[in-house]
């Protein structure tokens, strides 16, 4: 039987799921710190291979989504679907080690470390040689390491920071910093990727550079994007489809054109007189 | 009075040289031990920021068992084995019922739960194995036993005790075995990720309960080569406990969390105490050396709160 490939499929990295399918699912998620709502019954979803936005004033619940997704918040009604598996509760590593990798709002990098190291350390999932082969440092440990080193080498080309490859993160700008960071969780080839904010602080120049890594790593990596920015020409530029919270609550949802038309949503950034 | 201070001491060092060169070498290999207790405290500080009061009882701990399971008639060996055994244990353990309960807790809490474990640890091993003074099994470890004379000059004479340097080659493989593996492996950069920011680390995928218990158990690992170490030069008692605290002031010179730190900084005052001591002691009725170190360390902490190589000033603790 001469069997079709829909190209889509063929570009879907062995998870099962076709681009332009839902890859992760909230259903209903609330999420409660002691009597304070942070996020209350939202639900959206995320396609295979698209650059979803999330979008709202501040205290809008964006961040404590992300936390929620990748683990570190539990919510206490709802649920995730996550390449077809339903979650309700998961520790962070587990999430990480399911395919989710994420940056931070605050430059979260391992100050201490190189850049290489940083990057390096984003591939401890791929990396399985136990504590006494690397006890060792011998054979399949650092055959392991080896290999990993080149994959990183690569993402170090693809992010253009060759030149600061063993500087200390700690000592390097901020802008840099932020490319770091997504070049760590790039390392860890992950399926979704969140960016908390990856703007945030930068210059206009900057900015161009970082939009354009992030379209590169959608176009070419075929990486999913669920990504938090506070800079509407941005949003608006280079994500398929927004979700707008305010007061943890879902506003708006659609593509970006949809999204800027909505009443609900212009009242939210601009305020309305009741 | 003043010449008994600044100018006695010195002629005595020129007069002597062989005498001052066998002071040097006791105060180096006691300063080897000092920092071998040192590196524990800094394992499991880097980690996961805990300040492990119990580092000095899990030395004593680790030699009792090594020594206790020889008596109960497990060859040597084996009983090394299973003494490393044991420390696994005792990491997994500390894991699960003191670092996970009480994760994101004040330090203040956790470096209290360190002292309650050295008790705890001090009842087990009185209980399981008595409360006497042992021997360590040196000979029966394949540990070389006698000394060596080296003559210098004409009249001059240092004794070198095989077992010291023994340990001092121990020590310097451990140590840099070490460094390979926090610098070059997966496991070594997790355990630093951690040290650096625990949300990034769990983040990419890396789980602290396991790097925790690894983390402990490195540690255990180094007390057990402290307890034999120093077991071999004294006994394995109780009191061991005690001098394991010398590892305080190593650490307030060399920084909380630099691995040479504690290596330079257990040399420093190894040498320090014992120069001290033979040399100015005297003109204090002896006995200084229970106490210089923590003067160096006091004097110290007025010029250098970070220790030599401190990433930054000590908050925690």
């Amino acid at each position: 039987m001469n069997r079709h490939v829909d190209p889509r499929e063929a570009l879907s990295d062995g998870d099962g799921i076709a681009m332009g399918e839902v890859l992760l699912d909230v259903r209903n998620v609330s999420l409660r710190f002691g009597g304070v709502k942070a996020i209350s019954d939202i639900s959206f979803d995320i396609r295979k291979g698209e650059i979803r936005a999330i979008i709202g004033p501040n205290g809008a619940g964006k961040t404590s989504m992300l936390n929620v997704i990748n683990g570190f918040y539990t919510p206490q009604e709802g649920s995730i679907v996550f390449r077809g598996k339903e979650r309700q509760k998961i520790a962070p590593y587990e999430a990480a080690a399911s395919g989710i990798a994420r940056t931070f709002q605050n430059v979260a990098l391992f100050k201490g470390m190189s850049t290489l190291d940083n990057i390096m350390a984003g591939r401890t999932l791929a990396m399985h040689r136990n504590f006494f082969w690397q006890l060792l440092y011998y054979g399949p440990a650092l055959r392991e390491e080896i290999a990993n080193r080149r994959k990183v080498e690569e993402i170090i080309d693809f992010l253009e920071i060759q030149h600061i490859r063993k500087t200390p993160v700690g000592r390097l700008p901020y802008g840099l910093q932020k490319r770091v960071e997504l070049g760590r969780a790039l390392a860890a080839e992950p399926s979704l990727l969140l960016l908390d904010e990856p703007m945030a602080g930068m210059n206009l120049e900057e900015k161009e550079d970082m939009s354009r890594f992030i379209l590169d790593v959608n176009a070419q990596f075929g990486t999913t994007i669920a990504l938090i920015e506070h800079d509407m020409g941005v949003v608006m530029d280079i994500s398929d489809r927004v979700v707008v919270l305010d007061y943890g609550r879902k506003i708006g949802d659609g593509t970006p054109d949809e999204v800027k038309s909505s009443q609900d949503v212009i009242d939210a950034y601009l305020g309305v007189s009741h | 009075m003043l010449y008994q201070i600044f100018i006695d001491p010195f002629v005595q060092m020129v007069d002597m040289p062989d005498f001052l060169l066998q002071v040097i070498w006791e105060g180096f290999v006691a300063g080897v031990l000092y920092a071998l207790i040192a590196l524990g405290f800094v394992l499991i500080f880097k980690a996961s920021g805990v300040f492990n009061f119990a580092q000095g009882i899990m030395v004593v701990f680790a030699g009792l068992t090594l020594v206790g399971l020889h008596e109960a008639g497990v060859p040597a060996y084996l009983a090394l084995v299973l003494a490393i055994g044991v420390m696994a244990v005792l990491a997994i353990a500390v894991e699960r019922f003191v670092m996970r309960p009480l994760v994101n807790q004040p330090d203040i809490i956790l470096l209290m739960s360190t002292i309650g474990m050295t008790y705890f640890l001090i009842g087990l091993g009185e209980f399981v194995f008595g409360g006497e003074p042992k021997k360590m099994i040196t000979q029966e470890l394949g540990l070389p036993t006698g000394s060596t004379e080296i003559e210098i000059g004409e009249r001059g004479l240092v004794i070198l005790q095989h077992i010291d340097i023994a340990a001092a080659v121990i020590a310097i493989i451990m140590v840099s075995a070490l460094a390979l593996f926090f610098n070059k492996t997966r496991i070594g950069r997790a355990l630093r990720a951690v040290a650096d920011d625990h949300q990034a680390a769990q983040s990419v995928g890396i789980s602290l309960n396991q790097i925790w218990a690894i983390v402990w158990f490195a540690a255990g690992i180094v007390a057990l080569a402290t307890g034999i170490m120093w077991g071999a030069r004294s006994d394995v008692s109780f009191a061991l406990e005690i001098v394991a605290l010398k590892a305080l002031p190593v650490l307030i010179l060399g920084g909380f969390t630099s691995i040479p730190g504690a290596i330079v900084g257990g040399l420093i005052i190894g040498i320090g105490e014992k120069i001290g001591e033979i040399y100015w002691g005297p003109l204090v009725g002896g006995g200084i050396e229970s106490w210089l170190a923590y003067m160096i360390a006091l004097v110290f902490l007025l010029f250098r709160p970070q220790g030599l190589f401190g990433e930054r000033i000590i908050e925690r603790v």
